[in-house]
């Protein structure tokens, strides 16, 4: 097995008014299928602990399960477990219509965190992120800037921001400079 | 002549003392003025030169509306023209110059077209340039260039240094102007429980409130600005900003917002600008009024100002204007001006008020002062040249018989109020014309429509026309209220405000001092002077036929540029009115478009600048390349490799090198950025059969199969190696830029047609790092780093399997877009790097070397086989290509089949791929035409082929080109021009697409 | 800019997280239909002044296709829903009849 690496192997930004870094790989299978079918919330079970409910994600500590759509879910599991899970799961829901991908390389994933994170996450993002508005537990699918990206928050004032690994480094200017020194808004 | 009063301004009050360079002039300011009042207090009474007759021009407004005082700004990198001195705010260290003059602002060459300025009417420039047409390019366009334009664009070479950026943010209620009306409409809405935003366009709260006085419940109407504010800073859920305009109004409560974070102190550290991007429920416009001049002859000579300005820079500033006011009006506001300024010691010789029956109490209180007020009368002209030394006082119901020179050097008018209708109106709320007031104010009945089809615009204060504190005060308290309520707030009780109620006498219209001025009067009297529009040009726009307000702004350019006529506007219809014969509401407003004033192109674009202009998406191999002399090529949003370039080499040399070696030994190619689509499910091979005009439902686990896309107007859209993964799964391979479309492709179709299909499909594009092992040695490589077995028996062309390679979990295609032996191997993307390298290393002895798009292209073409984009634009069905054998006529039905069949599809006519051999051996120009004599309906030469595709093979030492021709394949071995820009003609051989190696030998080893 | 509401995800945003897609409710003509019918599916389209059916697509979001009822010239969304339909649902007609009594559009009303 050689070595995974990320898009930008933990690239990280800190002398703005939020800090940045590209967190490692992790494991992320798209699943889709029927999300009310029995045998599918079993699996997911297995997996993630619950299936999350619609816009949000359900995460102990970095695994877990996000909804993307009425018929797709994100898992996400260490990295390493992926390849396993995604035989759990083909042999559990034998039988019935799904998909199951693995896309954990396709992926590049951001946090954003300090007192300000909300605000970088506003300049780049059509979504309202003040407190009562972006809380903990919600899953957005949007866009930042030019490009598709996931986001929720770990913990109050810490995204994680997921998009394409293509554009991780774009990503990853766009978030430094949107936490750009100076640029408080205190406005959320 | 103007100067710092003892008395201190309200902004300016015990501020450091700045100083700036204007027009290379040491000045000193305040700490606290804008430009226009440090300007002032230096005695700077002209600041520029007008646009089309270099008139001399001086500072007018205090405020947003102001024509004139235009300045460039900063240097080099930080160069911007056309700053509004009344707006931009003093900074030490400020360097701004003055524009249209040549060579200085006190002697200007241009201002001799003021003595010409007769034979420069209204559509002077559509009359004059017409004849004759040779004229146009090499006299009139030059001249026109050389004169156009309000001041100079920065160099095209400097760059911005600053940065910007968007905000999104979300309001139930959004209230643009912090003047007393905004602050209370703000308050009453905060009180509603909603969340409220606030935002003020200067640096200041209160607006004109504490400049004009009054009173609202017992209090001075500064002291209640102080009270509101104060309240509102401690209300949770209000957002308070200020030196952020709203500059604009869209569909569905979408606001925009310019903030303004460093221009007033450069050295503050960040952002620029700032563009909100706004969300309201509600908006709640409290964005005040703005007084009209008074057009009389010779009212641009500079310090000829408008009364409210005057007054600000008086009180706000410290700045007097000038010893000796006069002031001259047609309705009682501009009293205040003349009593503010006789409270400061200065001179006041005379109020000329339009009105036979003069003003109320104002008028006693002026006169109680020892102010001589003239009513009935008017100014004739008024007299100076770089600035005014006094006025001729006539009667304004007569033509302008001088009565009495008055000796002064400040002329304060005021023509009235028009509400700033500007944000109400630009998302389609409409107008109403108030009679008594002489002034459009919004249409509450008629308001923009929101998501709903609600109102969702509201107007406070003297922006909805109710110009006396009494009645502002509380209509902006109600309009707050509503604001409120309309987005879910509580019923709030607050007691409603009362303000002092005052008695004045109406305004009446005055569109032209004196009402019978003659021609010589209105050729001096300008109505816009920013773009140097009189009243007889409105007059003679009119005259011919000019009758639309919309038609007369653009002949005249009345109402354009920078301030697009906030002074000029209303003037200026009512003049033209005049001039047709009709009501002024009949002749109706131009069209109010935002921004409200200009707001920096950088705040548009935000954060898109520099490296994050626009994604580029890059694979895994990027860096790689990168530091291997990648020639890089735009793909869509990707960049990819166009030849490795080695020290020493040109990129044709590059490109030649890899195209003989891959032949020879071994190439290899970065091939991630194709589009890999699981598409999965009992219906999936029926769902292929639809989307591929070939069958793909019969295709064998482990096997590939090159497919068509068609749109179903039959087009072709895309093309790739499909591979079946198992009973229920395919692999579908799509073009560099077809991975997003033919995703979405398929969705649409999924969702939108065949809801019932079982099919899911994920794109997995990125999750894999793909790299095609192309060449004679393309096997000995991948055998020497050792796992699977990929012999030609074992993994046959046309085949997949999963297996390792190297250490790699691997899935390998034996799949050739070159003719040569070929394998596609994916890995994961995490792994890409290294595998790619592990292919070098070990590849070393076999000759590998990195090929790029190019070299891809032409081997490609040397085989015939299409790129889709190159032989496709569109308009190009596979049947153009060839193709047949890839339509299935055992399937029913399929994307594109039914549209085949449509005449002009099925027409024999039709241009189809041919190859194109030079006579000479030279390269054919991309997209260059085959002419036949004669032309077209349109006069164009008649055309029957093109090229499409077309490289220098170094394999074959010549040109090789494809390209569509009329009959092509009927007229093998014919030879045809294609004429090159130059002239010359390139003679080519039409040929067999397939040139090398046609039996597929090499591919099949 | 317009605010949407997917029906898919249930999140209201804005216009740029959404992707227009023409005219909703047609019906497919394929092989065996006359070059008439096939011209009138491909291309032939309404272009109300009022009310209007259409296809959205809420590509930077769940990724799924919904149907907006809408006003063209007041640009009021009288409501969105799922694609999976032959016809909006009689909760759409309804919400536009209260706001535009006596509408029609092709044979809808």
């Amino acid at each position: 097995m050689f070595e995974a690496v990320s898009a930008l192997q933990g690239a990280s930004f800190n002398a703005g008014i939020a800090e940045v870094r590209e967190l490692g790989l992790r494991g992320m299978i798209t699943l889709r299928g029927d999300l009310t079918d029995k045998k599918l919330i079993k699996a997911v079970k297995g997996i993630a602990g619950r299936i999350p409910e619609p816009r949000t994600v359900a995460l102990k500590d970095d695994d877990g399960a996000a909804w993307m759509s009425p018929d797709e879910l994100l898992l996400m599991v260490p990295h390493a477990d992926v390849l396993s899970t995604i035989e759990t799961l083909n042999a559990s829901l034998k039988g019935t219509h799904f998909l199951a991908a693995n896309v954990s390389d396709a992926r590049a994933v951001f946090e954003v965190f300090g007192p300000h994170a909300r605000e970088v996450m506003a300049k780049l993002a059509p979504v309202d992120f003040s407190p009562d508005a972006f809380k903990m537990g919600m899953f957005r699918r949007s866009r930042l800037a030019q490009v598709p990206a996931a986001f929720w928050m770990n913990e109050e004032d810490a995204f994680t921001v997921v998009c394409f690994r293509s554009v991780a480094e774009y990503m990853f200017d766009l978030l430094s400079i949107a936490a750009q020194a100076g640029s408080e808004v205190d406005a959320l | 002549m103007s100067t710092r009063l003892k008395t201190a301004g309200r902004f300016t009050d015990g501020g450091a003392q700045l100083s700036f360079d204007f027009n290379g002039k040491k000045l000193k300011g305040v700490e606290g003025d804008t430009l226009a009042s440090a300007l002032l207090a230096n005695d700077q009474m002209m600041v520029g030169r007008s646009f089309k007759y270099h008139r001399p021009r001086g500072i007018v407004a205090s405020g947003g509306e102001e024509p004139n005082a235009l300045f460039n700004m900063g240097y080099t990198n930080t160069f911007e023209p056309n700053q509004r001195a009344t707006t931009t705010e003093l900074f030490d260290g400020a360097k701004i110059g003055s524009q249209n003059h040549w060579p200085t602002l006190e002697f200007d060459v241009g201002a001799l077209n003021t003595y010409i300025s007769r034979f420069l009417p209204a559509g002077f420039y559509y009359k004059m340039f017409m004849y004759p047409r040779a004229f146009w390019k090499h006299v009139y366009e030059p001249f026109i260039r050389q004169s156009a334009g309000l001041g100079k664009a920065p160099r095209a070479e400097d760059r911005d240094p600053d940065t910007y950026e968007h905000f999104y943010f979300f309001a139930d209620v959004m209230v643009v102007g912090g003047g007393i009306a905004g602050l209370q409409a703000a308050k009453a809405a905060a009180l509603t429980g909603v969340k409220v935003l606030l935002v003020e366009q200067t640096a200041h709260w209160g607006g004109r409130a504490p400049v004009d006085g009054g009173e609202v419940d017992g209090l001075p109407a500064d002291k209640y600005v102080d009270n509101l504010v104060a309240e509102l800073s401690a209300m949770e859920n209000v957002t308070m900003r200020t030196r952020l305009m709203g500059a604009g109004v869209y569909d569905h409560g979408y606001t925009l917002g310019y903030e303004r974070l460093t221009d007033h102190a450069p050295d503050i550290v960040g952002p620029r600008h700032r563009l909100w991007r706004i969300r309201a429920g509600h908006i709640v416009t409290a964005t005040g009024a703005i007084e009209r001049p008074i057009s009389f002859a010779s009212n641009d000579i500079p310090g000829v100002m408008l009364a409210s300005a005057v007054r600000d820079y008086a009180v706000n500033f410290g700045v007097s204007v000038g010893d000796r006011t006069v002031v001259v009006t047609n309705n009682d506001d501009a009293y205040r001006t003349a009593i503010t300024l006789k409270g400061l010691g200065l001179d006041v010789p005379c109020i000329i008020d339009a009105r036979a029956g003069g003003a109320g109490a104002l008028a006693e209180e002026a006169k109680a002062l020892g102010i001589r007020v003239e009513n009935g009368k008017a100014i004739s002209k008024v007299k100076g040249g770089k600035r005014v030394t006094g006025i001729v006082l006539c009667a304004q119901a007569g033509e302008g018989g001088v009565l009495e020179e008055i000796e002064c050097d400040v002329v304060a008018m005021s023509g009235g109020w028009s509400p700033v209708v500007h944000l109400w109106s630009h998302c389609g709320g409409k107008l109403i014309w108030d009679d008594p007031q002489s002034h459009f104010r919004p249409d509450s009945e008629r308001p923009p429509l929101g998501a709903k089809g609600e109102g969702f615009v509201s107007v406070a204060g003297s922006a909805n026309g109710h110009l006396q504190l009494a009645e502002l005060i509380g209509d902006a308290h109600g309009a707050g209220l509503d604001a409120g309520k309309a987005t879910g707030g509580k019923p709030a009780k607050a007691a409603i405000p009362e303000g002092a109620p005052t008695s004045e006498h109406p305004v009446e219209p005055v569109w032209l001092m004196p009402q019978g001025a003659g021609i010589k009067l209105l050729s001096k009297a300008w109505l816009d002077y920013q773009n140097d529009v009189k009243v007889s040009d409105v007059q003679l726009a009119a005259q011919e036929g000019f009758e639309s307000v919309e038609h007369a702004k653009r002949y005249t350019t009345l109402g354009m540029a920078t301030d697009q006529g906030k002074l000029s506007n209303i003037n200026g219809l009512a003049i033209l009115s005049d001039a047709l014969g009709q009501p002024i509401p009949q002749t109706g407003t131009t069209t109010f478009r935002p921004p409200y004033t200009p707001i920096s192109m950088g705040a548009i674009g935000g954060e898109a600048k520099g490296k994050v202009f626009q994604p580029l998406r890059k694979t895994p191999l990027y860096e790689w390349s990168d530091n291997n002399g990648a020639d890089w090529e735009p793909v869509g949003a990707w960049r990819r490799p166009f030849a490795y370039l080695q020290p020493g080499e040109s990129v044709h040399d590059a490109v030649n090198r890899e195209v003989k070696n891959t032949r020879e030994n071994l190439g290899l190619l970065d091939a991630s950025t194709l589009g890999k689509l699981v598409v999965k499910g009992p219906d999936a091979g029926k769902f292929l059969d639809m989307l591929y005009t070939n069958m793909m439902s019969t295709l064998k686990v482990g096997k590939c199969r090159y497919g068509l896309m068609c749109s179903e107007n039959g087009f072709l859209i895309d093309d790739g190696v499909v591979a079946r993964v198992d009973d229920e799964t395919f692999l579908c391979h799509t073009t560099t830029g077809g991975a997003e479309t033919i995703h979405g492709h398929m969705e649409e179709w999924l969702q939108t047609e065949w809801w019932d299909w079982n099919v899911y499909v994920a794109n997995v594009t990125e999750q894999y790092a793909q790299i095609a092992v192309v060449g004679p040695n393309a096997r000995k490589v991948l055998e020497k780093l050792g796992g699977m077995d990929v012999s030609k028996d074992a993994l046959g062309f046309m085949e997949w399997a999963d297996g390792t390679i190297g250490g790699f979990d691997a899935r390998v295609y034996r799949i050739s877009f070159s003719g040569e032996l070929s394998y596609e191997i994916a890995v994961s993307a995490a792994q890409g790097l290294a595998f790619w390298e592990a292919l070098h290393t070990a590849g070393e002895e076999f000759g590998a070397m990195p090929y790029g798009t190019e070299t891809l292209h032409i081997l490609r073409a040397e085989k015939g086989f299409i790129m889709i984009g190159d032989e496709t634009d569109g308009t190009v069905i596979p049947q153009d290509l060839n193709l047949q054998w890839a339509l299935s006529k055992k399937k029913e039905d399929y994307l594109g089949k039914r549209a085949h069949q449509r005449s002009h599809m099925a027409d024999p006519e039709r241009w189809k791929l041919v190859g194109l051999e030079t006579v000479d051996k030279s390269v054919l120009p991309d997209g260059a035409y085959a002419v036949d004599e004669g032309v077209n309906a349109n006069g164009q030469r008649n055309m029957f082929g093109r090229v499409t595709s077309t490289y220098y093979s170094a394999n074959l030492e010549r040109g090789i080109a494809m390209g569509l021709v009329k009959n092509g394949p009927d007229r093998m071995g014919e030879v045809i021009d294609f004429p090159k820009t130059d002239g010359t003609i390139i003679k080519a051989k039409i040929v067999n697409p397939v040139i090398y190696d046609k039996d597929g030998e090499k591919q099949n080893v | 800019m317009l605010i949407l509401e997917c029906p898919c995800c249930g999140v209201s945003g804005e216009e740029t997280e959404f992707h227009a897609g023409g005219e909703a409710h047609l019906k497919r003509h394929s092989v065996g239909s006359t070059d008439d019918q096939f011209e009138e599916y491909l291309f032939m389209r309404e272009n109300p002044h009022g009310v209007h059916f259409e296809r959205w697509r809420h590509n930077n979001g769940c990724g799924k296709w919904f149907h907006a009822a809408r006003c063209t010239t007041t640009l009021e969304v009288f409501g969105t829903y799922c694609a999976q339909t032959y016809e909006p649902p009689k909760e759409i007609k309804d919400a536009i009849s209260a706001r535009r009594p006596g509408w029609s559009w092709r044979n809808f009303s």
